[in-house]
């Protein structure tokens, strides 16, 4: 235990002085590190226009209240639209990811040395493309609307729930699977009994929690022109019309609430 | 859902065309904007991470139930639930009309979305701590920050830290957006290079996103493993 000598007395310290100072260097170059972005960052701010900020938020802020509420008859539209953008791309998202999960699970895959790599790259690449990037190259595709929104939250939660699923089937309990194979199973039965009974609380949790982030991704998936309430939001901002920005904002809010009561209700009910 | 099939199949063909336009990826013709893009969303990442962070770990001690006072608990729900509510992009939208144009706006953005995100997570793994340890730190006769330090913080810090920097790492890919409606970064070039139709530069922005995305994700895993 490290101890300190002080004057006749011994002093518990919690970490022996060698590491110590391996900790405070940590923080020393971290500290470091921290400052310089910072300094570049700062460097690229008009801090004129910072400061005038309170009152630009108060002018704002003046400009969206009361929220136009005889817009709400024309957004029914748009958030059914969200919903369904969400809702068909999350299925589409579990629909591919479940083969990827398997062929990327270090104990389901075929060949750790080709296959395992291949699926982790189509995981990362899904996950590191922002669902606004997708939709973005998808909108130049097949054009603007819903349907570029559906494949762009479809092809961003692939990667999201492969690595989840693929985590999942690699912490299973191996025994359930080798009394499975002892009865003399063959490889497919060996999937549809010996792993996935144990990870379909995990899939369907996955699923839903997956469903309320799409939900939260596809209200602004209209900033580029891929449908849903953020193609309201889009005009409502570039036409300077306020009050039907606050609006949106509320049905934005009220939408993810809603949604993550939801979930958090299924999953409650799930686990 | 309305599907105009006639405009699938046209799209079809050209996005054959739009596939072929991404290859090969040109690295070099506009070098100078890509690094100059990367590095400011890496300052992005970096800062909004480390102020996130340091702002949600009072939000997130508040919204600890065993923790908090009931109004403080309260409180700090309701301020992880409103930042959590709002994507960082449209956050970055108000941030960019309140603050300007550049990566202060992209920066604060990130922040807000950091503390909602890294508050939750905070709060829920204070709640799910083991009370003994902590109650066997309070009868030796530990202050309150004393009590902080040694039975609350050594249980949630290896979690923590993981999860920083998986923040760190979404906090890099938002970063590749809020470009997109002026908060800096890597996104106001992708963007450009999306609208020039050079899509051969769109995708050697998009590989090194991946590429740094990859290696954040690798090197996660051995950090964590060494806190432990």
């Amino acid at each position: 235990m490290p101890v300190v000598q002080l004057a006749d007395s011994k002093v518990w310290q919690r970490r022996t002085s060698r590491k110590q100072f391996a900790v405070w260097f940590g923080w020393l170059i971290g500290v470091a590190i921290f400052s310089y972005c910072w300094q570049l960052i700062s460097n690229k701010t008009i801090w004129e226009f910072v400061s005038d900020a309170p009152e630009q938020a108060a002018d704002m802020a003046s400009r969206m209240v009361p929220p136009k509420w005889s817009y709400m008859d024309t957004l029914w539209a748009p958030i059914w639209d969200t919903i369904n953008i969400a809702t068909l791309g999350t299925v589409i998202a579990i629909t591919i990811a479940v083969p990827v999960a398997f062929l990327a699970a270090r104990n389901t895959t075929p060949s750790a040395k080709f296959v395992r790599p291949v699926a982790l790259f189509i995981i990362v690449s899904s996950r590191s493309i922002n669902s606004l990037i997708w939709a973005l190259m998808l909108v130049t595709l097949i054009g603007p609307g819903v349907l570029a929104g559906v494949v762009a939250i479809g092809l961003r939660s692939i990667g999201f729930c492969a690595k989840l699923l693929y985590e999942a089937i690699e912490e299973i309990d191996a025994n359930q699977e080798e009394a499975v194979i002892a009865t003399g199973a063959s490889r497919g039965q060996q999937l549809i009994y010996g792993i996935v009974p144990q990870i379909m609380p995990a899939f369907a949790g996955i699923s839903v929690f997956r469903w309320d982030i799409n939900i939260r991704e596809s209200t602004v998936l209209g900033l580029v022109g891929a449908g849903g309430i953020g193609l309201q939001l889009d005009a409502s901002i570039s036409t300077l019309t306020w009050t039907q920005v606050s609006l949106i904002l509320l049905v934005i809010l009220a939408t993810v609430i809603v949604s993550e009561w939801v979930s958090a209700k299924i999953r409650h009910s799930i686990i | 859902m309305e599907v105009n099939w006639v405009r699938v199949a046209e799209g079809t063909l050209r996005s054959k065309r739009f596939i072929m336009a991404f290859f090969p990826p040109d690295f070099i013709s506009r070098w100078d904007s890509i690094v100059d893009g990367i590095l400011e969303s890496i300052w992005m990442a970096v800062t909004s991470t480390v102020i996130g962070i340091m702002l949600s770990i009072p939000v997130g001690l508040g919204a600890a139930r065993n923790l908090a006072y009931k109004p403080v608990y309260y409180a700090c729900r309701g301020i992880l639930a409103i930042s959590r509510t709002f994507p960082e992009i449209i956050l970055a939208i108000f941030f960019v009309k309140l603050f300007g144009f550049g990566p202060f706006a992209g920066f604060l953005a990130l922040s807000v979305g950091t503390i909602g995100f890294y508050g939750k997570l905070l709060a829920e793994d204070i709640e799910a701590m083991d009370p003994v340890q902590a109650e066997a730190v309070k009868s030796v006769g530990a202050g309150w920050l004393q009590w902080l330090n040694y039975s609350i913080q050594p249980q949630v810090m290896p979690r923590m830290i993981g999860l920083g920097i998986y923040r760190l790492d979404i906090n890099f890919r938002e970063s590749s957006v809020v470009g997109i409606v002026g908060g800096g970064g890597i996104g106001a070039t992708l963007l450009t290079s999306f609208d020039r139709y050079e899509f051969d530069s769109a995708a050697a922005i998009l590989l090194i996103i991946i590429g740094i995305v990859m290696v954040l994700e690798y090197s996660s895993g051995y950090i964590r493993k060494w806190v432990q």
